[in-house]
């Protein structure tokens, strides 16, 4: 039996509709179940546009983007039980507490009451919330948003988790705790589809890369191979050697 | 079922814990039907119990003017304070302020006399008519007019009522002097008070008949003011709905939500059941407040309608209709402050065009068309035809479905807006 890749996009052709010119044009990734997965690019590179198609967030003009065999062009709501996605923004209710806030996307994510509270015992055991569970989230540290919108993000043990710089603006303990449980998950069968701007910290979480510039994959491998293949130490100096030092919009 | 549930609950709990939304939605307009409906009340009362404090000065030392001060004083409507004869323009306006009144009356020194000719000429002339000999030495008399001073504060509708009482005044003053005339001229002896009375008191009486659909009292400024108020509480809503919807988009609520397996229509739903139960709960507490408090405070108390159904159905359709305007402001705002501005200014806008600030059949013919574009207009005529006119659901019904018409126009343009920016 083929097991379906995580994502499957073919030949995709993207350009907001308001917008000159196309932000994709005949794109191709595969990403494997069971993958860390890192988009990588400069400012402007088309890295949120590309979760949010891959999120069905955006639909293409032309070309099949597949989540786990699923296509997403169906619009078929049954397909979102299977990803979480973990935006850069805080994107959730301030004036709700960690626990409220996970019943109610908990409730969204298609999960019963006594899952929820399940849940919600383990996530904010595991993210170092218990002590805040009743406290509303607009008291909290930036370092404790981000837990929250990390768990928000995984509470219905999704099989793909997106996530959009999760750990930006955030001290070294949260962002230790942060990649350890990404690992954690992923050890446990959750395929990781991630974007960053932390170099290093993308160096220790992802073991396969994608490197996007001008809305073209321009090296994609792991990432042992591609520092490997052009010779360098680090992924910086890789993403500097493919990119360029100039600045980008 | 569970997912409405949570979001009823979610949606409940941002409410509960917006402290400044609370009491913009609750207390503002509880403030509001009070203020206003103790003001408006006042106001009703100085037409017919309160008295306006009013400077007399009368400069005539005749009998007529005596006569005149009696029968304005007949009226009710002015609290007399005399001042010396002696006072000038100058004296009186300083004695308004002084004394703390809005109008002062003027009798000019040749009153008496001026309405003793003006009677004479006209009796002579009737008696003319009649064929009957009279004073052919008659002389045309110009009128010498009584000073009305009064002060720019007061409103024009107050104005023209005191004129009214001065001209009725001056109206019996001078009908008296003519009808004593003519008795001498015809009988050779004054005219017996009895029969004066008689003749001057025999105006037919008005018979002032509400038309409602049963007999109820006089409408007063509660069954007015407790109505308009709780419309332009129920879409004052804007402040609290408007303001989270705003807030739930530039967060990535939405966005986040748009990811997860569940149609959006529930989280509309929910908000919409929510506010709604809160513009259900702002009628009862201003109609509470109208039947429990307001005659305690010396207001009339409210008299809620005999078609309770109906009301039922008034203020579902009109909250369903606030809960949509304050929902579709909120897809549209970029910024809580565009929300907040524009929800705030277009409700009072909505409102005057709708005819609560000022009946609409005060307003000047175009905007008889243009207030119907106001749901509030619907919400009010709907309301008035249950507090006023006693009407029933029968009667509320084209109301009704404007409203629910307006509704869904509000619906359909936020879930364009919604589609336009990428959110559902």
């Amino acid at each position: 039996m083929v097991t379906a890749d995580a994502i499957d996009i073919q030949n995709v052709r993207f350009a907001y509709p308001r917008n000159e010119g196309e932000i994709y044009d005949h794109l191709n990734l595969k990403i494997k179940q069971g993958d860390r997965f890192g988009v990588f690019g400069p400012n402007g590179a088309g890295k949120t546009t590309l979760m949010n198609l891959m999120t069905g967030l955006l639909y293409p003009q032309e070309g099949s983007i597949k989540l786990l065999g699923h296509n997403t062009a169906t619009r078929n709501k049954e397909i979102n039980k299977l990803f979480g996605f973990v935006p850069q923004e805080l994107s959730f209710y301030k004036e709700l507490t960690p626990a409220e806030n996970l019943h109610f996307f908990g409730a969204w994510a298609g999960l019963d009451g006594n899952t929820i509270m399940k849940r919600t015992r383990e996530l904010l055991h595991i993210l170092g919330l218990e002590d805040v569970r009743n406290k509303q989230v607009q008291t909290f540290s930036g370092g404790m948003k981000r837990r929250v919108n990390l768990a928000i993000g995984v509470i219905h043990n999704p099989k793909v988790l997106f996530l959009d710089e999760p750990t930006v603006g955030v001290d070294v303990q949260t962002r230790h705790a942060i990649i350890s449980y990404l690992k954690e998950l992923n050890n446990n069968g959750t395929t990781l589809v991630y974007t960053s701007h932390q170099l290093n910290e993308a160096e220790d979480l992802c073991n396969e890369m994608a490197l996007i510039d001008e809305g073209k994959i321009v090296a994609k491998g792991s990432i042992n191979e591609l520092l490997e293949q052009h010779n360098t130490s680090s992924l910086e100096n890789l993403f500097l050697k493919i990119t360029g030092k100039s600045y980008r919009n | 079922m569970y997912k409405l549930w949570a979001s009823i609950l979610k949606d409940t709990k941002i409410l509960l814990r917006d402290k400044v939304g609370l009491a913009l939605i609750f207390g503002m307009p509880v403030l509001l039907v009070i203020i206003v409906t103790s003001i408006q009340n006042s106001a009703f009362q100085m037409v017919n119990k309160n008295k306006l404090t009013t400077v007399l000065c009368n400069k005539d030392t005749g009998a007529v003017s005596k006569q005149f001060i009696t029968a304005l004083d007949k009226v009710g409507l002015l609290n007399l304070i005399p001042v010396p004869a002696s006072n000038n323009e100058k004296d009186i306006k300083q004695l308004v302020r002084e004394k703390g009144a809005m109008i002062a009356i003027l009798i000019p020194p040749d009153f008496s006399q001026n309405v003793h000719d003006k009677a004479k000429n006209v009796s002579s002339k009737a008696l003319e008519s009649f064929g009957l000999p009279a004073d052919s030495n008659n002389k045309h008399v110009t009128s010498v007019p009584v000073t009305l001073y009064y002060d720019p504060v007061l409103q024009d509708a107050y104005r023209f009522s005191i004129e009214g009482a001065i001209q009725g005044a001056l109206q019996l003053t001078g009908s008296s002097e003519t009808l004593k005339q003519l008795y001498t001229s015809l009988n050779d002896k004054p005219l017996p008070d009895s029969t004066e009375r008689e003749l001057l008191g025999s105006q037919s009486p008005i018979n002032e008949v509400p038309l409602s659909r049963n007999q109820r009292d006089v409408p007063n400024a509660t069954q007015h003011n407790v109505p308009s108020w709780t419309i332009f509480a129920m879409f004052f809503i804007i402040l609290s709905l408007g303001g989270s919807v705003v807030r739930e988009k530039r967060s990535g609520s939405f966005i986040r939500l748009k990811t997860l397996p569940t149609p959006f229509w529930i989280g509309l739903l929910s908000k919409q059941l929510t506010y709604l139960v809160v513009t259900f709960l702002q009628a009862v507490i201003i109609c509470c407040i109208g039947i429990w408090l307001f005659p305690h405070i010396g207001l009339p108390g409210l008299k809620l309608p005999t078609d309770t159904l109906a009301l039922l159905v008034v203020t579902i359709a009109c909250g369903w209709c606030a809960v949509s305007y304050a929902i579709c402001i909120g897809v549209f705002a970029e910024t809580q402050e565009q929300a907040n501005g524009f929800g705030a200014m277009s409700v009072v806008i909505l409102a005057a065009i709708g005819g609560l600030m000022v009946p609409s059949f005060a307003m000047p013919a175009s905007f008889h068309t243009i207030s119907k574009i106001s749901p509030l207009h619907w919400c009010l005529q709907a309301y008035y035809e249950l507090f006023l006119k006693d009407g029933t659901l029968a009667n509320v019904l084209p109301n009704v479905l404007s409203l629910i018409l307006i509704a869904i126009i509000f619906q359909a343009l936020t879930l364009w807006g919604l589609r336009r920016k990428n959110l559902i």
